[in-house]
């Protein structure tokens, strides 16, 4: 089955082109640690999911938005390199102008001014599609364009392919000094998306940040650089894994298989990623991974919240069973447990099935009223990914968000007390009761997530 | 990609409209040296084949063959518009686009705004149109006047009402020149006041500048030129304010050097509009401006700093120096009005960063100011950066900062003083009162125009220190 990839604003399609890069490359890459005939079921599983063919070249599943030409100008010109993937011919949808960071400028116009032009889009995307597993959206919650279009969009999508999956990909503004209305227009859009989508995977820019510093040792941080390491991430999920222990069959449907997984209810919807190892090429070299080292790491990362391998805190322990959950509702209390309500590991590369999962298994790690058993699934293959010998990466429905979502709700409920900016969004029809439903619905999720 | 369209009205305005054309022509020269015409260089310029007679059809592709600026020069006097006409900008220019009289306003808002106002509404008018329909997506005006005088201070702030009737959709965003207070203009308070009132209702973004802010800069980069001990290591034309040759012919002259100055402001609007225009890894563009830099309608005056002022020679930034331009920035010195930004509150700050400028830099350098500043309660990180690979010509990097900061406040305050000062006399009143549709009222309405924003102001600058709380979070049933 097929995922039909949506990029939307600059971060959307600068993420995108680096997404369809990482996964091209991957499944080019000789190195797969594996048989050669497994390499080429590996290859062709990838290609069904994220490419088709035309006159022998790959043609990304995707569809191209902006308001404006310059970006995606730019993302076409680098994807025209040959020997490589492609986008398609009209797979793009661009316009003059910008949303200017404001959200209801791209929900309220932009949206339905375009809307019959990019769902076309979108249609001719999908009847290329042998069958159709659900659609990629990839759009920061910052700007204007990705995040005011993309809740626009999301919801179209949503009454128009009720039965296809949508999973929008969403890129956490950093704490300071991206957009200054960047919490108004992410409460906006990730309420708007709670009540349209079926899963939020949330990337947070200042942890992706610290990877690129502290673990892939760069200097002086780009944009691509942070792309490069949230394609990673991105591809050692949705790459193919096989269908069930044993089999040498890949999974068809990775997206549904996911969802099913990974969000049981709909109170619930925003997944984090972790992967380990992750590390600069030099490094790489020099290094070598035990599936019980890996796991112990990336399961101290599920417990204590670390968003990456370095400084894990290795006090945090699961609390004896069945201890009433005093004070777990409190935000104020430093929360050090991180509570599940489902993971997902994902195991790539050599002696998989030797790997021991028995750590994630543990009830204290879950929510009390879901079945362990249905809380934890894992998805393996015996080839690499990327160049590392063993990888692992942990799709998680857990704690992760609470206290980035409670920061920017708090920030933007501040903002909201002084009316600043408020006129900007009235402006093109947001009322301060579409502000009020925004944060009544998004208190409701972190009280949620709290109580876990 | 959209497009703008310049306004320069008055002598002021028009010669840093010539600024500010004869360097966006430099600028885009130095970038497209295929000599193709992009949209990059549709944002002020149209392409014209001039040898079609009638008004040569615009070409939006292909070679470039003859560039228009997209511009409408108005001024009540012949003299600068005519040397522009004699001057090497000529050919950017046709009369289509210029309104001239010959009696000038006599440094009267009123005469500006009510005489000649109502007599060009018309033609100004048929002029704009014309300039917009040659855009495909007008996007933005940028008016460039002065405060003190009569034409660009009062035809100047008439045209903003005009816009915003006509061109509702299209962001107004003015750059106003302030007199300074040895201001040979004996009536500049009041037609300064005027102005302000028509700036406060009707334009999108301010930017506020006043000449001896300019002048300083100016002396400090002569005096680093002259030191002789940086002399020699200093790029040409890397100096902010122009090439090293009209360096030279200050030294000559000994004039106030006002195409230095105006070089400094053409500068700001190339930078302003930078991001808009060519690639990079954060774009901004104008229509974010007021979105991230403007809480409250009012609050629409954005005080701006450029550095470096200069580059020096040698290849390699060490990040020590990088960081200097970012520190530079919020000083006292580098502000383009009298302002002390460090010293007041910051309701929004935008930096605009261009040329070989890393994400990583960016946050580094704002984590370093940030202790040093304060901003307002409920936005804390009141920040909106950008990146644009495409640096200024003969810099490897520049930084633009545009702070809404109450440091603007008194240069108002001061404005209103000397304006008080005249008033109270009524000290040539009845040059403006004789002029038809001027009444005493507008006088006051004015000065409590100022007076409310000035008020509004201090209600921010009341909340400087005091304890920061949350508000109550609204409560959900769990």
């Amino acid at each position: 089955m097929s995922i039909v990839t949506v990029q939307l604003g600059q971060c959307g399609n600068q993420i995108g082109f680096e997404v369809f890069d990482a996964l091209f490359m991957d499944s080019q890459c000789s190195q797969g640690f594996c048989s050669k005939r497994e390499n080429e079921a590996y290859q062709a599983s990838c290609r069904e999911r994220f490419f088709r063919e035309e006159n022998g070249v790959p043609i990304a599943r995707a569809v191209l938005v902006d308001m404006e030409p310059k970006v995606i100008n730019q993302i076409l010109s680098k994807a025209a390199q040959p020997g490589r993937w492609k986008y398609g011919q009209h797979a793009c949808f661009c316009q003059k102008q910008g949303s200017g960071n404001n959200w209801a400028y791209g929900y309220s116009v932009h949206g339905p001014k375009h809307e019959e032009s990019i769902m076309s889009l979108i249609q001719k995307e999908v009847e290329k599609c042998d069958s159709l597993s659900g659609f990629f959206i990839i759009m920061s919650i910052a700007g204007g364009t990705g995040s005011g279009l993309g809740a626009f969009l999301t919801q179209r999508l949503q009454d128009h392919y009720s039965n296809a999956l949508k999973m929008n990909q969403i890129i956490w503004p950093y704490g300071t000094g991206e957009v200054i209305v960047q919490n108004y227009n992410s409460i906006l859009t990730l309420s708007h998306l709670y009540r349209s989508s079926e899963a939020l995977l949330v990337h947070e820019n200042d942890t992706i940040h610290k990877i690129c510093a502290k673990l892939m040792n760069i200097k002086q941080i780009s944009f691509r650089d942070i792309n490069q390491v949230l394609a990673h991430q991105l591809g050692s999920v949705f790459q193919p894994t096989y269908s069930a222990e044993g089999s040498f069959h890949y999974r068809r449907n990775p997206l549904g298989d996911l969802m099913e997984n990974l969000v049981p209810h709909p109170e619930f919807k925003m997944l984090g990623v972790r992967n380990i190892p992750q590390m600069s090429e030099n490094s790489l070299a020099y290094s070598t991974f035990t599936w019980v080292g890996l796991l112990k790491h990336l399961r101290q990362m599920l417990i204590s919240n670390a968003k990456m391998e370095e400084g894990i805190d290795w006090q945090v322990r699961p609390s004896l069973p069945r201890l009433p959950p005093l004070n777990k509702l409190s935000l104020n209390r430093e929360q050090h447990f991180n509570t599940s309500l489902a993971n997902l590991v994902i195991l790539r590369g050599k002696d998989v099935q030797n790997a021991n999962l028995e750590g994630f298994k543990d009830p204290a790690l879950y929510t009390s009223w879901l079945r362990p058993a249905d809380a934890l699934s894992v998805w393996k293959t015996s080839r690499a990914f990327n160049r590392y010998e063993r990888s692992a990466a942990l799709v998680s429905n857990s704690q992760f968000f609470v206290r980035p979502l409670d920061t920017i709700v708090g920030k933007a409920w501040n903002m909201f007390a002084s009316k600043a900016y408020i006129h900007q969004y009235t402006k093109f029809g947001i009322e301060e009761e579409d502000f009020l439903d925004s944060f009544t619905l998004l208190e409701q999720v972190i009280a949620s997530y709290c109580n876990l | 990609m959209t497009q703008s369209v310049v306004l320069q009205v008055g002598q002021c305005g028009n010669q840093i409209g010539c600024c500010f054309w004869d360097l966006a022509l430099r600028e885009h020269a130095a970038v497209n040296q295929k000599g193709i015409y992009d949209e990059a260089i549709g944002s002020f310029f149209r392409n014209v084949d001039t040898r079609v007679v009638g008004d040569g059809d615009s070409i939006s592709k292909g070679k470039i063959r003859s560039l228009k600026a997209r511009a409408v020069l108005i001024d009540m006097e012949e003299g600068v518009v005519n040397e522009i006409l004699q001057g090497p900008l000529r050919d950017i220019f046709d009369s289509k686009q210029l309104i001239t009289d010959i009696s000038g306003s006599g440094n009267n808002w009123a005469v500006g705004q009510k005489v000649f106002g109502s007599l060009y509404r018309e033609q100004i008018l048929e002029k704009l149109r014309k300039a917009a329909e040659h855009c495909d997506c007008l996007q933005c005006f940028f008016i460039i006047h002065s405060m003190g005088g009569g034409t660009g201070s009062g035809l100047g702030t008439f045209l903003l009402k005009v816009l915003e009737d006509e061109f509702p959709a299209v962001y107004r965003f003015v750059t106003s020149i302030y007199p300074s207070s040895e201001d040979d203009v004996i009536t500049s308070p009041y037609n300064s006041i005027l102005a302000m009132k028509e700036l406060n209702e009707h334009a999108d973004c301010v930017l506020p500048i006043d000449n001896q802010s300019l002048f300083d800069i100016i002396s400090k980069i002569d005096l680093v030129m002259s030191s002789g001990k940086l002399g020699p290591s200093v790029k040409p034309n890397s100096l902010v304010t122009s090439s090293a040759r009209a360096y030279q012919k200050r030294q000559r002259g000994r004039r106030k050097p006002f195409d230095a100055m105006n070089n400094i402001v053409a500068n700001l609007l190339l930078h302003l509009t930078s991001s808009a225009r060519f690639e990079g890894s954060l774009n901004m563009d104008l229509n974010e401006i007021s979105m991230n830099l403007v809480p409250f309608p009012q609050l629409h005056y954005l005080v701006s700093s450029l550095t470096p002022l200069y580059t020096l020679a040698d290849v390699n930034i060490p990040p020590r120096r990088l960081d200097q331009m970012f520190s530079d920035a919020f000083s006292k010195d580098h502000q383009l009005i009298q302002a002390d930004p460090k010293h007041s509150l910051y309701l929004a700050c935008a930096l605009m960063v261009r040329g070989n400028v890393q994400i990583s830099d960016l946050r580094r350098n704002i984590e370093r100011l940030k202790p040093s500043l304060q901003f307002v309660s409920w936005n804390q990180e009141g920040w909106k950066t950008s990146l644009c690979s495409v640096p200024p010509v003969g810099h490897s990097h520049s930084l633009l900062a545009l702070a809404n900061n109450t440091c603007v406040k008194p240069t108002f305050i001061e404005l209103r003083e000397r304006f008080m000062r005249l008033y109270k006399k009524k000290a040539h009143l009845h040059h403006y009162l004789q002029v038809e549709g001027m009444e005493e009222s507008c006088f006051t309405e004015a000065v409590s125009s100022l007076s409310a924003l000035i008020q509004e102001y201090n209600q921010l600058d009341a909340t400087k220190g005091m304890p920061m709380e949350d508000v109550p979070r609204l409560r959900v049933a769990v």
